[in-house]
């Protein structure tokens, strides 16, 4: 096991320094300017803004940069924000809270639903409620979240007038009225998020459900007489969510990288929009270190997905 | 009228008993214009600022509440001499001041000065190479020491260091500042300059606080706290920033205008788009301003319906305009395509220049694409009014535009395209992808072809069109096609360092990696004269004289000014919120206040 996971460690290194050699790269390669706006301003000097590319950096070669920007980044310096001029590690933290919350609450409201709804619609397949279930988690996982956060907003903030649509990460104030608040604009996008990944999952629970139903061993605990309802918790849920739990595990990452579409829409200050913002500000520092995090995270994940499956299902060994 | 008279009123606008608008009232009734009026007032050291301050209805400061903001382009640092976009300048002015800001007209209101330097008060020297601001006593910053000369010297010679690599170096870096007393500072030019507010006015005259900035200098100006954490002597005190997101202010109870600022808290939310920023205004209120709406005016009247608020509009300098390239696109010289040492095949001729001017259907582009956010215009200054030309007129006539082109020898072919020397009158028009101005270059294409000259579009993304990369061939300094089309902003109420875009010494070459601001290569000896001759005169009516006839001059050829575009906001139908196109949105934030 500990020779597995050291492997599976110094795997991961070459392909990292991949990534960012790739993305640096592209990066690099991308039209635009951080400092373009001051272009369009007549009354800053060309000399200024020769001055901030030579100041950060920006006329070096390509590779010198790299190397420079990784050497900063073994030493823990995830480098400087052109933009705003503070320390990119700052900015994510700043933002890291708010994604936390949002994209976390999303998820487990996706698992709320989607466990209940794809187990009780793998007890009778075909059946009615199989077929609504079946007929929504589809819907679900086919419309985007641009479009239902846009629906969302429309019904609402704008016919309705219950809910605000525009976010705030730490909303002025205390006590219940504060929290209501907090959860108030929170509800719009935690469901659009929550139901889009509900969508998915229910399909998997379903699935696999139904595959571990046909078991053998269900039969057996049918014969001895148990009810429905301890085959079903005790029996079938308990194997059929093996894969499911990998399949979060593998979600994690996204719980930190944030939901780029949805943040924007609702104006979440979480680390996708801070990824937009920056790509649009053509902040390359940021956008270096939030994909190179999110790179990392994910690679990271993919070694506990597979240890945790190898750990709920003692049939697979890892070598 | 004599000069007594006229003395005499003037005085009587000093003291307050007469309006401004008062005195202007009665010199158009002895047939003086409204400009003119504006400048002898000017002249002899009186601003608007009555006017605007005098609307201010609350009896007290506080009890306002929140004021919300919404700007759909977060600010992403609060420091005035870094703001890299007019979101950052923003931000910073809720907290920091300039000596004066730019009001509506374009005229000075005094905001940390205590008048405003005319010749009259002798602030200004009659050489034109000197003028002393007083600053208003007892102004004190948000940490309670008191604003000196010391701090504005020291903001001088901040900005004007390369190694701090401020945006505003510009202003700053071809002038001396000196100490006069505590209250008072020289700013010195080494030439006679009639355009003397430019430092410590405006957008980029915000000062910063010595005590706190001065261990934060050159290359060390990246590390000071307050660039994050402003200290200023604004309306309001900060309280959070966190960038790209939300700048939150309190209420400031030692500001130093009486009965100012209105609202308890401020509070500037970023992010998201435009439409929905115009939205939480206009639909939901769920804001009370939201800044700069880049959406199309029927879009905005139908959100407007919901009665929550109105969209406001003032003009300051943005020009949408189209170039005509003097140079060829097609050949290259020394790497170089556009280049000076080549002339373009039809556009040389200033007979085509004006067919393609009257080709373009300005008033159609008004009334169907800008409506209430834009105005057709001949001109490519705008305002303040007293440099807007009266002479310039716009027309669509094709007849008088397919005469022309006959007379210049292009003739039409048997496809009904122009040819002239067996080359074809078939251009390239290039801009940025935005749907207003893909709708304009379809309206000029269309009435182009009626007169047999065949347009190709071309539209690049905004990203590259507007970057400096000098690799790129795309961006619009390269002007790599015949014709192009885009918008930039006069952001000085006066028009000096925007007529800059047509002298012949910056036309934009390999040789200066395309930075120079002369894009259409444009040059006549006339206008350079011109300009030169208004750099140097200090008599405020000749040197207007001066600067109109440049005016006049660039728009007569290759320079085609399309659109003076507005500065859109959404306000909340409660709010009182005066503002300036000549300044930030937020140069009179603490005049804002709320009606019931």
């Amino acid at each position: 096991m500990g020779a597995y996971i050291l492997r599976r460690l110094l795997i991961a290194i070459p392909s990292l320094l991949g990534i960012s050699l790739i993305l640096f790269v592209v990066l690099a390669l991308a039209p635009g300017d951080p400092f373009g706006e001051l272009a369009a301003n007549p009354n800053v000097p060309p000399e200024v803004r020769a001055a901030l590319r030579l100041k950060f950096g920006l006329d070096d070669p390509i590779f010198t940069r790299y190397l420079r920007w990784l050497w900063a980044m073994l030493h823990g310096d995830w480098g400087f924000s052109f933009a705003s001029r503070v320390n990119v590690d700052t900015l994510i933290l700043q933002r890291l809270p708010t994604t936390l919350f949002v994209v976390g609450s999303s998820q487990i409201l996706a698992l709320l639903v989607a466990v209940p709804v794809g187990l009780y619609a793998a007890r009778r397949p075909y059946s009615l409620a199989d077929q609504v279930a079946n007929t929504l988690a589809f819907v679900g996982f086919s419309l985007p979240t641009f479009f239902t956060g846009l629906l969302f907003i429309l019904l609402f903030s704008i016919k309705l007038g219950w809910l605000p649509f525009v976010y705030q990460a730490n909303l002025p104030g205390t006590g219940l009225a504060w929290a209501w608040e907090s959860v108030r604009q929170a509800i719009m996008p935690v469901a659009v998020l929550g139901f889009f990944q509900a969508a998915s999952y229910t399909r998997y629970v379903r699935a696999s459900a139904l595959d571990v139903a046909r078991l053998d061993y269900v039969t057996t605990a049918r014969a001895k007489g148990l009810t429905e309802g301890t085959v079903t918790r005790r029996h079938i849920a308990r194997n059929a969510l093996i894969p499911v739990v990998t399949l979060v595990a593998l979600q994690i990452p996204a719980v930190f990288g944030g939901a780029i579409v949805t943040e924007q829409i609702f104006r979440i200050p979480g680390i996708g929009s801070l990824l937009i913002d920056a790509m649009l500000a053509n902040d390359t520092p940021v956008v270096m270190a939030v994909t190179f995090v999110f790179a990392g995270l994910v690679v990271l994940f993919n070694l506990v997905a597979d240890l945790l499956y190898g750990w709920l299902d003692p049939r697979i060994a890892l070598r | 009228m004599d000069e007594r008279d006229l003395r005499g009123l003037i005085g009587r606008v000093k003291s307050g008993e007469l309006s401004r608008r008062g005195f202007v009232q009665r010199m158009l009734a002895v047939g003086l214009s409204a400009p003119l009026a504006g400048l002898m007032l000017a002249d002899n050291g009186v601003a608007m600022a009555a006017d605007l301050r005098a609307a201010y209805k609350p009896a007290k400061a506080g009890g306002g509440g929140a004021l919300r903001l919404l700007w759909w382009q977060a600010p992403t640092l609060i420091n005035p001499h870094f703001a890299i976009g007019t979101k950052d300048q923003e931000a910073s002015r809720i907290f920091y001041e300039p000596l004066a800001a730019w009001d509506p007209d374009g005229n000075l209101v005094p905001v940390l000065a205590a008048e405003i330097p005319s010749k009259e008060n002798g602030g200004l020297a009659a050489d034109g190479r000197s003028v002393v601001w007083k600053i208003k006593p007892g102004v004190t910053w948000h940490d309670g020491k008191p604003l000196t000369a010391d701090d504005l010297v020291f903001t001088w010679e901040y900005a004007r260091d390369p190694a701090t690599a401020a945006v505003t170096i510009g202003s700053y870096k071809d002038c001396k500042v000196e100490k006069v007393d505590d209250l008072s500072i020289r700013i010195l030019f080494d030439k006679p300059t009639p355009y003397w507010s430019d430092a410590f006015v405006g957008t980029v005259g915000m000062v910063i606080p010595k005590h706190l900035f001065s261990a934060y200098t050159g290359a060390k100006s990246r590390d000071a706290p307050q660039n994050l954490a402003p200290v200023g002597t604004g309306p309001y005190r900060f309280l959070e920033f966190r960038p790209g997101d939300i700048v939150r202010g309190e209420r400031n109870p030692t500001y130093h205008l009486p009965n100012r600022p209105y609202f308890d808290s401020v509070e500037m939310k970023g992010g998201g788009d435009a439409v929905s920023a115009a939205r939480a205004v206009l639909q939901t209120g769920e804001y009370d301003y939201a800044w700069n709406l880049l959406v199309e005016d029927e879009v905005l009247k139908r959100l407007e319906t919901g009665g929550k608020g109105r969209v406001d509009v003032v003009y300051g300098g943005k020009l949408e305009f189209l170039l005509l390239n003097t140079t060829d696109p097609n050949v290259e010289v020394d790497g170089e395509r556009s280049s000076l040492k080549t002339k373009h095949p039809a556009f040389s001729d200033p007979k085509v220049c004006h067919a393609m001017n009257l080709l373009v259907d300005r008033k159609s582009i008004q009334d169907y694409i800008y409506g209430r956010t834009g105005r057709a215009t001949a001109n490519s200054v705008n305002g303040p009014e007293r440099f807007v030309s009266k002479t310039t007129r716009y027309a669509f006539d094709p007849a008088k535009a397919n005469a022309l082109l006959d007379e210049a020898g292009w003739a039409k072919g048997s496809d009904g395209i122009r040819a002239k020397d067996g080359k074809r009158l078939k251009l390239l028009f290039q801009t940025s992808i935005n749907a207003p101005r893909q709708k304009t270059q379809a309206i000029i294409k269309q009435a182009a072809a009626k007169a047999g000259i065949e347009i190709e579009l071309k539209s690049v993304t905004g990203s590259v069109f507007f970057s400096s990369d000098t690799a790129n061939p795309d961006t619009f300094p390269h002007f790599y096609a015949d014709m192009e089309m885009y918008a930039i902003s006069m952001t000085q109420a006066d028009p000096s360092t925007w007529l800059l875009q047509y002298v012949s010494w910056e036309a934009a070459t390999k040789e200066n990696k395309w930075q120079g601001r002369n894009i259409a290569r444009w040059r006549n000896a006339d206008y350079d004269a011109a300009y030169k001759a208004a750099q140097a005169e200090l008599d405020p009516v000749k040197r207007a004289a001066l600067l109109i006839k440049a005016n006049d001059l660039a728009v007569s050829e290759n320079i085609l000014p399309l659109v003076h575009r507005a500065e859109v906001s959404g306000v909340s139908a409660t709010l009182v919120a005066p503002r300036s196109g000549w300044d930030n949105d937020l140069s009179f934030l603490p005049e804002w206040s709320r009606e019931a």
